[in-house]
Parts: C-alpha cells; sequence; structure tokens
C-alpha cells in the first residue's frame, strides 16, 4: 500500500460539463465530460504546490478503461462505475442522465473509482491507467494496441464453464454464491428504500397543508390567532425539511450501490477461475484421450470404440509404417499437451493465489467500508428524528402561546 | 313589573368580550342605544349580595326561574372555576356489555358527588346507555333552548367496518360522554336543570322518560318558538360575525380533519414499507459474517420505528380526530342557536312593528322574546369565551400529545445500536 498511487498523488473529478460533438457514426450528440485533474503531493510537503494537471474525459472511455482492467487483470476484483442509467429511483429523483444531480452524483462516483484504481497494490501500477490520468490525446489508440480484446473471454464460453466443470474449488464455488445473494440483497435492499423514500417524503409533504390551514384559521382567531400562525410556519418548515434529509441519503444508497456492483466484480473473478478450471479439465482429458490412442496404436488392442477401429476394420488395417508416423506424431502432441498441463496447472494454482490475496483484500474493505456507511445512515436518521424534534418542540410552544 | 321594550343593541364588530352587557343599558323610550356598561354591575361580588335589580331601578324580571339564577351565576362565572369552587362532579366510566333477548348494547357507570342542595344524597352511582345520554341532550336543549349544549358523539357510525363493540370505539366513546357530562356540570344554568339532576340520580330513568312525556310545558320550562313566518330585518353585527366565525370555523377544522387523516394514511402506507425494508437487512446479515451484528441492529431499530409509528397513528386517531369532530358538531349546534336567536329577534320585530302600528301602549309577548334574547347574548358571549379556552387547552393537550408520539418515536431511533 506504501507505493499505490493514491500516496504520491492527488486525483480529483472536479468538475463536469455538457458537451456536443460528433460521434463514430459521425451522428451529432449531447454528453457529459468529467475534468480529471491530478497533481503530485510530494512537492506540496517542501511548501511549494505542484502544478495541477488536468484533461477531460467522458464515461465511456472511463468504461474502456475498467474493461481494460478487468481482462489484463483477470484475478483482481475490480473496482466498479457508477451506474450508467439512474435506477432505483424514487419518485422525485429523475431518472435523467443530463439530470444535474444525477450528473453531479456521477461526477462523485467517478472520481471514487479513480480513487479506488489509484489506491489498489497492484491496479495503480499500471501503465495504461497512469496514462488515462495523464495522456489526454492518443490514449484510446493505446488502448487499442495492447490488444486486449482479444483477450477477451466469450461469454458463451464462460456459461459453458459453468455447466461443465467437474471438480470446482469449492472456495470459488461459495464465493460465487455469496456474491449472487449479496447482489439480490442489496438490489431487494435499494428498491425498498426508494418506496420507504418516497412514503415519508409523502407524509412529511402533507404536513405543509397544516401550515396553510393553520395560516387560514388564524385568520379568523383572536388569542388564538399568532399561536396558530407561527405554528404553521413550523409545519412548513418540517414539510420543506425532507428535501435535504432524502438527498443525504442518496449518498447513502450510492454507496450500497458500490457494493452491489463490486458483487459483479466478484463474480467475474470465480467465473474466471470456472473457465481456468475447465480449461485445465479440457486438456487433461485431451491428454489422457491422447495416450490412450497411442497405447492402442502400440498395442493394436482396441479397448474402446473409436472411429479409426471401425475405419481399420472396414478398410483393412495399415501398415507398420502408417502406424508409427501416427505413433510418432501422438507422442510429440502428447508431450506438448503435458507441458501446457503443467504451464496451465501453474497458472492456475497462481491465479487461485493471487486472486484469493485479493479477495480477503476486497473483504476487509468491504467490511470496513459498509460498516462506515451503516454507522453514517444511523447518524442521518438521528439527525433527522432531532430535527423532527425541534419543529415539534417549536410547534408546541407556540400552541402553549394560544 | 316588566322593563319597557328596549331597543336592541347593535354595536358593531367589537369582540365579543367588549359587548356591555344587555342589561346594562340604560332604559331609555327611544330606540337609540346607549351602550356604557355600569360597572358596578361588571363587579360580580357586589351584585350576588344586593337585590337583584338593575342600577336603574328597574328591578329583573324573575317571572321566568331560570333568569334570576342565571344573572347570579352568569356573574359568578367572571371567576376562574376552581377546584375548591366547584360543588358537583360527574364521571363516566367502566363500560359493560349487556346482552339481553332484543338486542346488545352497552352501559356506563355514572358517578356524581356533589355538596348543592338541589341533591338529596352526597354520592351518586347510576348506569346509562346512549339512549338515555341522547334524550338528556334534548331534553336540555327543549327547555334551555337559548343556551349551547355540548354536542355527544354520533349515534351511528358511519363507516360501517368499525366494530360496535370494540374496545377502541367503546373507550373512544365513554371519553366524549365522559366530556358532555363535565361541560353540563360546568354550565352555571344547565348543571341545575332538573332533567340534568334526574338523570344522574334516578334508579329507573326510563319511568320518568314516560313521565316527562305527559307533562304539560310549565312557564319557563319550554318556550316554544315558532319557526318559519318571520323574517328577519337585520342581523346585528356580532351575530353576523359569529354567524362567520363559525362556518369559517368548521370549514378550517374539516380541512384539518381531512389532513390528519391523509397524514395517517400516508404513515401507514409508510409502515408498511418500512416493516419490508426492516427484514432485509437481517437478510443481508445472515450472508455476512463480521457485518452482521451491525444489520441485525439496524433490522431490529427499523423494526422499533414501525412499532412506535403505529402508536403515533393510532393515538392520532383515537383522541385527536375526535375531538376535531367534537368542535364540528359543537360549531354545528352553535349556529343552530343563532338560528332561532334569529327566529326570536325577527318575531320581536315583526311584534313590534304590530304594537307601533296599533299604537299600543301594552307591553306584551315581546318583552318576553326581548328578555329571552338578552340571555342568548349573554350566554352566547360567555360560551363563546369558554370555548376559546377550553380551545386552547385542548389544543395544547393535543399537540402534546402529538408531540409526545413524536418523541417517543424520536427515542427510539435513537436507539440504534450500530458499533
Amino acid at each position: 500500500m506504501e507505493d499505490c498511487l493514491a500516496k504520491k498523488m492527488e486525483i480529483t473529478v472536479s468538475e463536469a460539463e455538457k458537451r456536443t460533438g460528433r460521434n463514430a457514426m459521425n451522428i451529432q450528440e449531447t454528453y457529459t465530460a468529467y475534468l480529471i485533474e491530478t497533481r503530485a503531493v510530494e512537492s506540496q510537503i517542501e511548501g511549494q504546490c505542484a502544478p495541477v494537471e488536468s484533461l477531460w474525459r467522458r464515461y465511456s472511455e472511463f468504461e474502456l478503461l475498467r474493461n481494460y482492467l478487468s481482462v489484463t487483470y483477470p484475478h483482481i476484483v475490480v473496482p466498479p462505475l457508477p451506474e450508467k442509467r439512474a435506477d432505483f429511483v424514487w419518485h422525485k429523483l429523475s431518472a435523467d442522465n443530463m439530470d444535474p444531480d444525477f450528473v453531479e452524483r456521477r461526477r462523485i462516483g467517478l472520481e471514487n473509482f479513480l480513487l479506488r484504481v489509484a489506491s489498489h497494490p497492484v491496479l495503480c501500477q499500471d501503465k495504461i491507467f497512469y496514462a488515462f490520468l495523464m495522456k489526454e490525446g492518443g490514449w484510446k489508440e493505446m488502448v487499442n494496441e495492447t490488444g486486449f480484446q482479444l483477450k477477451a473471454d466469450s461469454r458463451l464460453k464462460a456459461l459453458n464453464a459453468t455447466f461443465r466443470v467437474k471438480n470446482p474449488d469449492k472456495r470459488f464455488t461459495e464465493l460465487k454464491h455469496y456474491s449472487d445473494e449479496l447482489q439480490s440483497v442489496i438490489s431487494h435492499l435499494l428498491r425498498v428504500r426508494a418506496r420507504v423514500a418516497d412514503r415519508l417524503y409523502g407524509v412529511y409533504k402533507v404536513h405543509g397543508n397544516y401550515g396553510r390551514v393553520f395560516s387560514e384559521w388564524s385568520a379568523i382567531e383572536k388569542e388564538m390567532g399568532d399561536g396558530l400562525q407561527s405554528a404553521g410556519h413550523h409545519m412548513d418548515v418540517y414539510a420543506a425539511s425532507i428535501d435535504d434529509i432524502l438527498e443525504e441519503e442518496e449518498h447513502y444508497a450510492d454507496q450500497l450501490k458500490e457494493y452491489l456492483f463490486y458483487a459483479e466484480a466478484l463474480r467475474a473473478v470465480c467465473r474466471k477461475h470456472e473457465l481456468m478450471q475447465y480449461d485445465l479439465e479440457m486438456a487433461a482429458q485431451d491428454l489422457t484421450s491422447k495416450k490412450q490412442q497411442c497405447e492402442e496404436l502400440a498395442t493394436g488392442t482396441v479397448r474402446t470404440f473409436s472411429l479409426k477401429g471401425m475405419t481399420s476394420k472396414l478398410f483393412g488395417q495399415e501398415t507398420p509404417e502408417q502406424r508409427e508416423a501416427k505413433i510418432k506424431v501422438l507422442e510429440e502432441q502428447i508431450r506438448e499437451g503435458e507441458e501446457q498441463l503443467k504451464s496451465k496447472n501453474l497458472e492456475g494454482r497462481d491465479f487461485v493465489k493471487s486472486a484469493w490475496a485479493d479477495i480477503e483484500r476486497f473483504k476487509e474493505q468491504k467490511n470496513h467500508d459498509l460498516k462506515e456507511a451503516l454507522i453514517s445512515y444511523a447518524v442521518m436518521q438521528i439527525s433527522m428524528c432531532k430535527k423532527g424534534i425541534q419543529v415539534w418542540t417549536n410547534a408546541k410552544e407556540c400552541f402553549s402561546k394560544m | 313589573a316588566a322593563s319597557a321594550p328596549k331597543p336592541l343593541p347593535s354595536s358593531g364588530p367589537k369582540s365579543l368580550r367588549e359587548m356591555p352587557h344587555p342589561l346594562a343599558t340604560s332604559s331609555s323610550e327611544e330606540m337609540g342605544p346607549a351602550l356604557t356598561p355600569s360597572p358596578d354591575l361588571l363587579l360580580p361580588r357586589s351584585i350576588a349580595d344586593k337585590d337583584l335589580s338593575l342600577p336603574n331601578g328597574t328591578p329583573v324580571d324573575t317571572s321566568s326561574p331560570a333568569s334570576s339564577s342565571s344573572l347570579l351565576n352568569r356573574l359568578q362565572l367572571d371567576d376562574d372555576l376552581d377546584v375548591e369552587t366547584r360543588d358537583l362532579f360527574v364521571t363516566v366510566d367502566d363500560p359493560k356489555k349487556h346482552v339481553c333477548t332484543m338486542e346488545t348494547y352497552i352501559t356506563y357507570r355514572v358517578t356524581t358527588k356533589t355538596t348543592r342542595a338541589e341533591f338529596d344524597l352526597p354520592e351518586y352511582s347510576v348506569r346509562r346507555r346512549y339512549q338515555d345520554f341522547d334524550w338528556l341532550k334534548n331534553k336540555l336543549e327543549e327547555s334551555q333552548p337559548t343556551h349551547l349544549i355540548p354536542p355527544l358523539p354520533e349515534k351511528f357510525v358511519v363507516k360501517g367496518v368499525v366494530d360496535r363493540f370494540s374496545e377502541e370505539f367503546v373507550e373512544t366513546r365513554r371519553k366524549a360522554l365522559d366530556k358532555f357530562l363535565k361541560r353540563i356540570t360546568d354550565h352555571p344554568v344547565l348543571s341545575f336543570n332538573e332533567h340534568f339532576n334526574v338523570f344522574l340520580t334516578a334508579k329507573d330513568l326510563n319511568a320518568y322518560k314516560k313521565q316527562g312525556m305527559a307533562l304539560l310545558s310549565k312557564m319557563g320550562e319550554s318556550v316554544k318558538y315558532v319557526t318559519g313566518g318571520y323574517k328577519l330585518r337585520s342581523r346585528p353585527l356580532e351575530f353576523a360575525a359569529i354567524g362567520d366565525y363559525l362556518d369559517t370555523f368548521s370549514l378550517k377544522l374539516g380541512t384539518i380533519d381531512r389532513i390528519a387523516q391523509r397524514i395517517i394514511k400516508e404513515q401507514l402506507e409508510y409502515l408498511v414499507e418500512l416493516r419490508e425494508y426492516g427484514p432485509v437487512y437481517s437478510t443481508w446479515g445472515g450472508l455476512e459474517v463480521e457485518l452482521s451484528e451491525p444489520l441485525e441492529g439496524v433490522s431490529a431499530c427499523i423494526g422499533n420505528c414501525c412499532t412506535a409509528l403505529e402508536e403515533l397513528s393510532e393515538d392520532m386517531t383515537e383522541d385527536f380526530l375526535p375531538v376535531l369532530r367534537e368542535y364540528i358538531l359543537y360549531a354545528e349546534s352553535m349556529k343552530n342557536v343563532l338560528k332561532k336567536r334569529d327566529q326570536v329577534q325577527a318575531e320581536y320585530e315583526a311584534k313590534l312593528e304590530a304594537v307601533a302600528l296599533k299604537r299600543e301602549d301594552r307591553p306584551k309577548v315581546p318583552t318576553d322574546v326581548e328578555k329571552c334574547q338578552d340571555r342568548v347574548e349573554c350566554f352566547n358571549a360567555d360560551l363563546k369565551a369558554d370555548m376559546e379556552r377550553w380551545q386552547n387547552n385542548k389544543r395544547q393537550d393535543f399537540r402534546q400529545l402529538l408531540m409526545g408520539m413524536a418523541d417517543k418515536n424520536i427515542q427510539y431511533y435513537e436507539k440504534v445500536c450500530v458499533t
């Protein structure tokens, strides 16, 4: 952690701007660009302020960066990006991507993403990441030149592997199960929370009607008039307070959302493992069958049904020379296969080791972050209640003066 | 001897407190009002000890038994009613269900403690059912038509879904009946009404009820007013103002009632969502290891919030809403009294005209009418003042209640236990 980039450099996503431009298909479109500012930390210690470097990036470039990182480091739980579209909204929040509140929350999310990558012991050292922060022009080309897209595993292959793996690592299976459950529980939570927020909003706002009625009523009263009027004012304050309260809660929701998406990243690591395992099993199976074939040819016995056996029965046996040639080829293949299997095994073991290390790191991070999030949520609730107490106490005082 | 017909004080839109005591207007033969109240009359004690006569020498008309004591009591009412000066206490409690062959109904125990001479015993305890209260109210309206009779809780349950014998309903009704009797008790005239006395004391009310139906009306017992046929010339401004006030008042209360109901409804819907919200944290807690404790904690707290919110809604429904409705009913009955007053005035005016036309000098029915009207004005003023005070205190009580509930809600929140 001492070497990670975050310690050496201040990174912020400080602004967001609406832009129009022409996209790849030469069609006019509107998008939002985000300003990334970086500043080296060391010189600040000497009392000087290092110059701030900055460049603009849009969301799709962030996506490209993340895809690159996911493919290049499949054993790492790569931090997620903030949501592309607004989900889990309660009715007052806009679902529009151009809405200033949404853009603002996305800006914070993007900054958070960069900070997470920069604090990761492995990811922060990646050159492409560094270039993302520093090199405005030509970055996209640089990424594409790495050819990472070729390394990406096809979805279909991954799905296949899930079903066919014979000896999955138990820990990964459990982890995958956990990440599925986590995803489901957090999305449920976010959905219900949105509904709760909606309802709470309703309760508060209706109290505003009291304000109006009290005001009207106070007009016809004599002694009670003043008290009613001021109480009505407090009701208005109460009704208005819900807007700030719910905005704060959105922040909590965003923290939960990050881990919702993190669950997806976790699952990706498990999938990668499954794929590797499947590959390994296929390779081993292949080797076994080749060895068997070799043996059969050498000894001339046919143990199992094979096309060779069939054809030799039908068309007659081959010449010893032909057989020799075949055996040589097979032996070569077997040697290659054994090499491959060895390296695959090694790869697999390395993967498991490094993946598991990162998973442990992730678990700690998750527990720490979520605990903090829950605490701040509780603090929010308490402050909301204190405000409620305040308003009603004021109202009570007004009433007592009636 | 009855005093000459006096003009109606139409003093313009003054506060009712400032309105001079009608009996204080100096007697003049013309119709022009002179409205300076005699300072003597406003001192309660002095009058109570003297002959009951007006400062201008005209003896008070004692033809109706109610008016003399009414004058006395009216003046005594200026003192705040302390517990020490009260001599009559009534309570309604202990509801019981009775199952008979014909019907099932609830009775309430009515307990009376008193030192008044009008009562034979210092203590009474009788059982009454809603019908009996209704009878009492009707009798009071008949016998004291110029007074504001407190409202009774509604006879029929409109919603239809509420169970007549459910605990909440019975309790709400009991409280309202208790309040009804207490208001009568506090009233200087109504509390001396003989029907009220019988209601509080008779072992067998039904027998008395039957008896009462056969009686002829005694003088002063039931003054019949002719409804209709008389058109009102001009309503004195203060009564018009009261009428307007009551209209707006009922309107506003109605609105508040609707708002409160809406809030309760929204709160209940909020509650529904909260009830789903809490358990999700529990589920999540089951998934986690280190986080399971805090997550369970959050879940539990949300559960507590649900309970507190439920209590809040219940209390609002049981205590706050019924009182709003009660006051709306009160406003209704007050408006009826105003209408009667209008009728009385109309009759008086018509008769006055008739007298003027015939040039007769005999004081006639109008005197009585006028007297009644004076009383109306008196008591109206009093009761309105009372109502303000009551309203004041009631509202305080409610708000305190509501706030107390909000407080409880909040205290539960504060128990959020996250490490």
